[in-house]
């Protein structure tokens, strides 16, 4: 399953003087939900529209499922699923019209077509509305259905620009719902996201923009070792003891930092919540919540342009 | 802008993969649209008037034209001071530009655009479905009402036309769809030029004007410029004409009301200033054959068809180098 789906190679793109990206290098295997983050105007977009042939590459390759998409952009979009932010259907046909002209786009059979029609609503949970016209759809709604074209396609990589902007927390659950569906479907997912936490709960990698560059690239865990130094963060709430002292005792505790009243935040070099529970338990405490903390994305993110701000 | 031609030239697949999709949803959407079905109700109108009096006038009034059929179409009858192809003239444009002023902005703007361009086809097919939907959609309309004149001809005249004025008179349908065709195109390049759709509508419709309002003024301004203060001779006055002509047929409505002219009125054998060298053995008033009409006003046919052509081209190349990025 480790085999590579896409491959950027100092891709480049300029426009005038403004260097949109600069040269970046990534790979994406099958089946893993890739994430690009970053600020607006930070080359995501861009990006994708070279890996889709949507837009000229300046230098340097992309490599997707085997193909150039500068030179075979058809193949490479018969095989590709795209979700573009803030994704548009024609108003005045219903669902089944949209999703119709799509696979007759693709050249799938007639028949065939109104099959995976069928099935591709019925997993984004919008079988209910398959004669609705588009019109009638909110946003959350005209997201699934972007997803259910995608389902549809039988896509081996689904790009999705933006996914869940714009949606209330319900219908962004659902969506990421549907995106770790497809993952496990065996597609390759590549989303592009500024909003950190939920891009965090889905990605198995992400690589972080800055003015078109990627400043960092791995595991959500990686990042944060990377940038906020390595470091087990743990929340501990607990009375009846000397608590602050206890925690400092034990062996491998780097910091501990009050959080509020009877809450402390311990920055260990390994996993001590068994060490702490034991403890604090036998000390005599009540220890109400222990808590790993995993490290948040967004936080990496601050730090990292805190300090890319101070740097520059 | 070198990268784009070579980058065309080493493409693969054909461009038109996709195009019958695009082609039928276009032609269907324009085939159910409320606006279709105005622009076909604005046409009725402007079209049945002239021809009601035409007809009027022809069953009082002996005419002695042998092609009594082609004068339904050419009549100026007094009570509405205008004939059928005078009001063609006006009307084709403005349903062409109907057709076509949203065709490829409105799908910026519905945010379709990158959606359906992420599927296996290329901004050609996408382009040329809608234009070769608009013009079949326009061409349906067209010979819908043609029949609607010729039906009203047959029943109140109770003449049968002639084969030779059917065939001047598909000819003349020939000409209107690709004088349609040339303000589609105008219509879908300023759709390409402009995000905003009531601008690109705005556009089209100000060159319209233009070219019916100004443009015949403004080519009269320039040749009373050029022109000598005193015509001397015959040839200086045949090159003057020459100049006005030239300008006059810039104007897309110049070269359709000529090549009708020679369509519909057989008795036409000349469409500049005639010479009294030309006029020598010919009798007046005597009809041209259809070939010898066809010859003269072949010009003309080929200058709306090329005309058509070279804009779509413009509004091709402009949309080939757009982002579609919204």
């Amino acid at each position: 399953m480790a085999d590579t789906v896409i491959e950027a190679r100092g891709l480049t793109k300029v426009y005038g003087s403004h260097r949109a990206v600069d040269a970046i290098d990534f790979s994406i295997r099958r089946g893993e939900i890739f994430g690009l983050l970053g600020p607006n105007g930070a080359g995501k977009t861009t990006t994708i529209l070279m890996m889709l042939g949507l837009t000229e590459t300046s230098g340097g390759s992309v490599d997707v499922l085997g193909f150039d998409p500068v030179r075979q952009p058809l193949e490479v979009k018969r095989r590709v699923g795209y979700l573009p932010d803030a994704v548009g259907f024609y108003d005045h046909l219903t669902a089944r019209e949209n999703l119709r002209y799509t696979a007759r786009l693709l050249a799938i059979p007639r028949r065939e077509a109104e099959t995976r029609i069928a099935e591709a609503m019925e997993s984004v949970k919008l079988a209910d509305v398959l004669d609705k016209r588009v019109a009638t759809f909110s946003r959350g709604m005209r997201q699934r259905l972007g997803i259910a074209e995608i389902v549809m396609k039988r896509a081996e990589v689904a790009i999705l620009d933006e996914p869940t902007s714009g949606l209330d927390p319900h219908s962004t659950f659902e969506l990421l719902e549907m995106i770790r569906g497809l993952k496990r479907a065996g597609v390759a997912v590549l989303l592009s996201s500024h909003l950190l936490d939920r891009v965090q709960s889905v990605c198995d990698r992400v690589a972080l923009f800055n003015k078109g560059r990627i400043a960092l690239m791995g595991t959500v865990v990686e990042l944060a070792n990377q940038v906020l130094g390595a470091g087990h963060p743990i929340l501990v709430e607990a009375t009846g003891a000397d608590v602050a002292g206890i925690l400092r005792e034990v062996e491998g505790v780097q910091t501990v930092v009050p959080e509020g009243e009877g809450a402390w935040r311990v920055v260990a070099d390994r996993d001590v919540r068994a060490a702490v529970a034991h403890r604090i338990v036998t000390a005599g405490g009540a220890l109400t919540r222990l808590a790993d903390l995993q490290p948040s994305l967004e936080e990496v993110y601050t730090r990292y342009f805190e300090e890319a701000r101070r740097a520059a | 802008m070198r990268r784009n031609d070579s980058r065309a030239a080493r493409r693969q697949g054909s461009p038109f993969t996709g195009l019958g999709p695009v082609f039928m949803k276009e032609l269907s959407d324009h085939l159910s649209s409320v606006r279709m079905m105005v622009l076909t109700l604005f046409v009725l109108a402007f079209g049945a008037f002239p021809v009601a009096s035409s007809l009027q006038t022809l069953r009082t009034v002996v005419d002695p034209n042998s092609f009594l059929f082609l004068r339904i179409f050419t009549l100026e009858p007094e009570q509405v001071g205008i004939s059928f192809i005078a009001a063609l003239n006006f009307i084709i444009p403005l349903m062409a530009i109907g057709l076509g002023f949203d065709s490829v902005n409105s799908e910026f703007n519905r945010r379709t655009l990158s959606r359906v361009l992420s599927q296996p086809i290329y901004r050609d097919a996408l382009l040329l479905g809608k234009f070769l939907a608009g013009l079949t959609t326009f061409a349906v309309a067209l010979v819908a009402l043609w029949l609607i004149v010729v039906g009203a001809g047959l029943l109140l005249l109770g003449v049968p036309p002639r084969g030779v004025e059917v065939a001047r008179g598909l000819g003349f349908l020939v000409v209107s769809v690709a004088y349609g065709g040339v303000w589609l195109a105008i219509a879908m390049l300023f759709s390409v030029l402009f995000r905003s759709t009531a601008t690109s509508a705005l556009c089209a419709l100000g060159l319209w004007l233009f070219f019916f309002l100004l443009w015949p003024q403004l080519a009269s301004a320039v040749v009373s410029g050029v022109a000598p203060s005193e015509i001397r001779s015959l040839e200086e006055y045949a090159a003057v004409q020459d100049i006005a002509m030239g300008l006059m047929r810039f104007s897309p409505g110049t070269l359709f009301s000529e090549a009708v002219l020679g369509l519909l009125s057989p008795e036409t054998r000349t469409l500049g200033p005639m010479l009294p060298a030309q006029m020598r053995g010919a009798i007046m008033g005597a009809p041209l054959p259809f070939d010898q009409s066809l010859l003269m006003i072949w010009p003309q046919i080929t200058g709306l068809v090329a005309g058509m052509v070279v804009v779509f081209a413009a509004a091709y190349v402009i949309f080939q180098r757009e982002e579609v990025r919204a």
